[in-house]
């Protein structure tokens, strides 16, 4: 789409009142200054409210007995486009397959998603949660334990017959 | 009442000096948190509001941070001028604020205090004076930098100030003619003589150096030696930490003096409506004015009254103040052509013509035998309501300080010239610089 661009007529020299433009842009501003319009949200205190959708640090599901949910298939890691899962997978005595190490690359990671939607036990999801400040960068690469430790919401997969999540 | 004397009138002065030190430091520093609130409020934000309630140890946090900021010294800096400029700036700002009277005097058990910490009998001139010195900080700092913003900044900083320097001295000649004393006390005690500020009697005087101030302590619209768009910030780009913040406190301690100066020259100083608080100092007594015979009415000093008198002169400077930064978020930059015009072109003449309409005004009102008082004034506030009126009238057409319309009028016209399409033939004069586009 072109961006549309008003041309504005320049007045007539003599038609112009560069006192009254003053003064009416001091009026404007003093309008303003007895009372502004306040958009600013005051963050800390105040927290906004998610999208449903939004995609931020990732979260693993645990079974009520406190294992992980991950099956070690190896979906997750090969359909992640930053490649920043590290995934090595191993067996039990019962044949149940389990990550032995279960590491993701959040510097890497670019939040497309697509491990949440690949994966077949909903194991591992993307969540709704942005503050995600530490003090070293090491501390960006979340092991197994991190990741089951995260408690904030999850993110709804995209669901074609509701494009919007309305 | 009698003045006090001795060792009590030391003490009294030390006193005064460092409170009003103190309050100067003081209100320069939260008109730095009042810029910034209220630039915040006019553009819809909400400004520093964290450091303490309502943000009002921001201040402080600031000056905590400009003290430990790293101090720099630009390799091929002058590096003795370079020290020297802020503090040649920070200087006259800040005891400019010794002339002006902020009070009543005070009645104390050991005689009268004066509410002024000196009042000099060059007053008004002293102000001048020491104010145009701070201009040798801008452009000492902007040089010794050796940067080609900070020196373009400061070569701007002195054509203002040398530009606006003329207007401003020219708008006080009336003041000085009403009052025939240049102490600002007594520019106080005619205009509580008088019954109407000289804000109303001497108004185009009063426009002119309301504009004038503007120019000289470098505010938008006129923050030319500034201009962060075109000079990333001017003089004092290559300044850092507390030299940095000399600079901002000596513009701040400009704003507040200028703000204080309008407020005692305009708006008749710490004087409040009624003659109850009048004080003036005559023949060796404190008088509050003359009776019909011509015997004198003595007044009465009172703390409460220095206290009243105090809080109207702080009302009247912090609305300047107000007016200072409203105007700062409102106005655009003048282009530096138009801050010159502006000033050599409309100032000048203005100031000069008004002086001489005031000085003629004067004359006649006093051959005619009127009395110095009211109706005086109303007659001076009718002669400079039409000056006034007519000023406006001339520089909101365009005429002189022409906008970027007339410009392109100017352009379009040159262009037909040049292509030999001039049905008027007024033989006018093609720049080559017009016709280029």
């Amino acid at each position: 789409m072109a961006i549309s661009v008003k041309v504005m007529e320049r007045p007539e020299p003599e038609e112009t009142s560069y006192l009254r433009a003053a003064l009416s842009g001091m009026a404007l501003t003093f309008k303003h200054l007895i009372n502004p319009v306040k958009v600013t949200q005051q963050y800390p205190e105040e927290q906004t409210d998610l999208h449903p959708r939004w995609r931020g640090t990732h979260r693993m599901e645990v079974h009520a007995d406190g294992r992980p949910k991950c099956v070690a298939c190896g979906l997750c890691p090969t359909v992640c486009p930053a490649n920043c899962i590290r995934l090595v997978g191993g067996e039990d005595d019962q044949g149940n397959r389990y990550p032995i190490v279960y590491e993701i690359d959040e510097f890497r990671c670019i939040f497309c998603g697509m491990c949440q939607e690949v994966c077949p036990v909903e194991a591992i999801h993307v969540g709704r949660h942005f503050e995600n400040a530490e003090y070293t960068r090491d501390r960006f690469v979340y092991d197994l334990d991190r990741l089951m430790e995260q408690d904030h919401p999850t993110t709804l997969l995209w669901d074609p017959s509701d494009p919007r999540s309305e | 009442m009698e003045p006090i004397s001795g060792v009590p009138a030391i003490v009294a002065m030390v006193a005064k000096v460092l409170g009003l030190f103190t309050i100067l430091m003081l209100v320069v520093a939260y008109a730095t948190l009042a810029e910034r609130r209220i630039s915040a409020w006019i553009q819809d934000r909400s400004g520093p509001n964290r450091v303490g309630p309502f943000g009002l140890l921001q201040p402080i946090a600031d000056g905590i941070k400009n003290f430990l900021k790293e101090e720099t010294l630009p390799a091929t800096a002058n590096r003795l001028f370079f020290v020297l400029a802020p503090m040649i700036t920070i200087t006259p700002a800040l005891v400019v604020f010794a002339v002006i009277p902020v009070a009543a005097p005070l009645a104390t058990p050991w005689g009268v205090v004066d509410m002024i910490v000196a009042d000099v009998p060059i007053g008004i001139l002293y102000v001048l004076a020491l104010s145009s010195l701070g201009v040798y900080g801008l452009v000492l700092g902007g040089w010794a930098s050796n940067n080609k913003y900070a020196f373009l900044g400061g070569l701007r900083a002195s054509a203002q100030m040398v530009s606006y320097e003329v207007a401003l001295g020219l708008s006080l000649i009336p003041v000085l003619m009403l009052v025939g004393n240049v102490t600002l006390t007594e520019m106080v005690w005619q205009q509580q003589q008088m019954g109407i500020w000289f804000a109303l009697p001497l108004s185009l005087a009063f426009i002119l150096f309301l504009i004038s101030a503007f120019a000289e302590s470098n505010r938008l619209p006129f923050d030319m030696p500034e201009a962060e768009s075109e000079l990333v910030t001017g003089y004092h780009t290559e300044y850092s930490s507390m030299k940095f913040s000399q600079y901002m406190i000596a513009e701040f301690g400009h704003m507040v003096t200028a703000s204080a100066l309008m407020a005692t020259l305009f708006l008749g100083g710490w004087d409040l409506p009624g003659t109850w608080d009048n004080a003036f100092w005559h023949e060796g007594q404190l008088i509050r004015g003359f009776a019909e015979d011509g015997s004198v009415l003595m007044a009465d000093a009172a703390w409460w009254k220095t206290l009243v008198t105090f809080g109207a002169f702080g009302v009247k400077t912090l609305f300047f103040l107000l007016v200072y930064i409203w105007v700062r978020w409102t106005l655009p930059r003048f282009r530096y052509d138009q801050v010159m015009a502006l000033g050599w072109k409309v100032m000048l003449p203005t100031g000069l013509g008004y002086a001489m309409l005031m000085a003629v005004t004067i004359l006649s009102l006093d051959t005619v035998g009127m009395t110095y008082g009211f109706t005086y004034g109303l007659v001076l506030t009718g002669v400079s309501g039409l000056a006034t009126l007519a000023f406006l009238f001339f520089i909101d057409r365009g005429h002189t300080i022409a906008g970027a319309a007339a410009l392109n009028r100017q352009r379009a016209h040159a262009a037909r010239h040049a292509r030999g399409d001039n049905p008027a033939g007024d033989g006018q004069v093609v720049l080559p610089s017009a016709v280029g586009d």
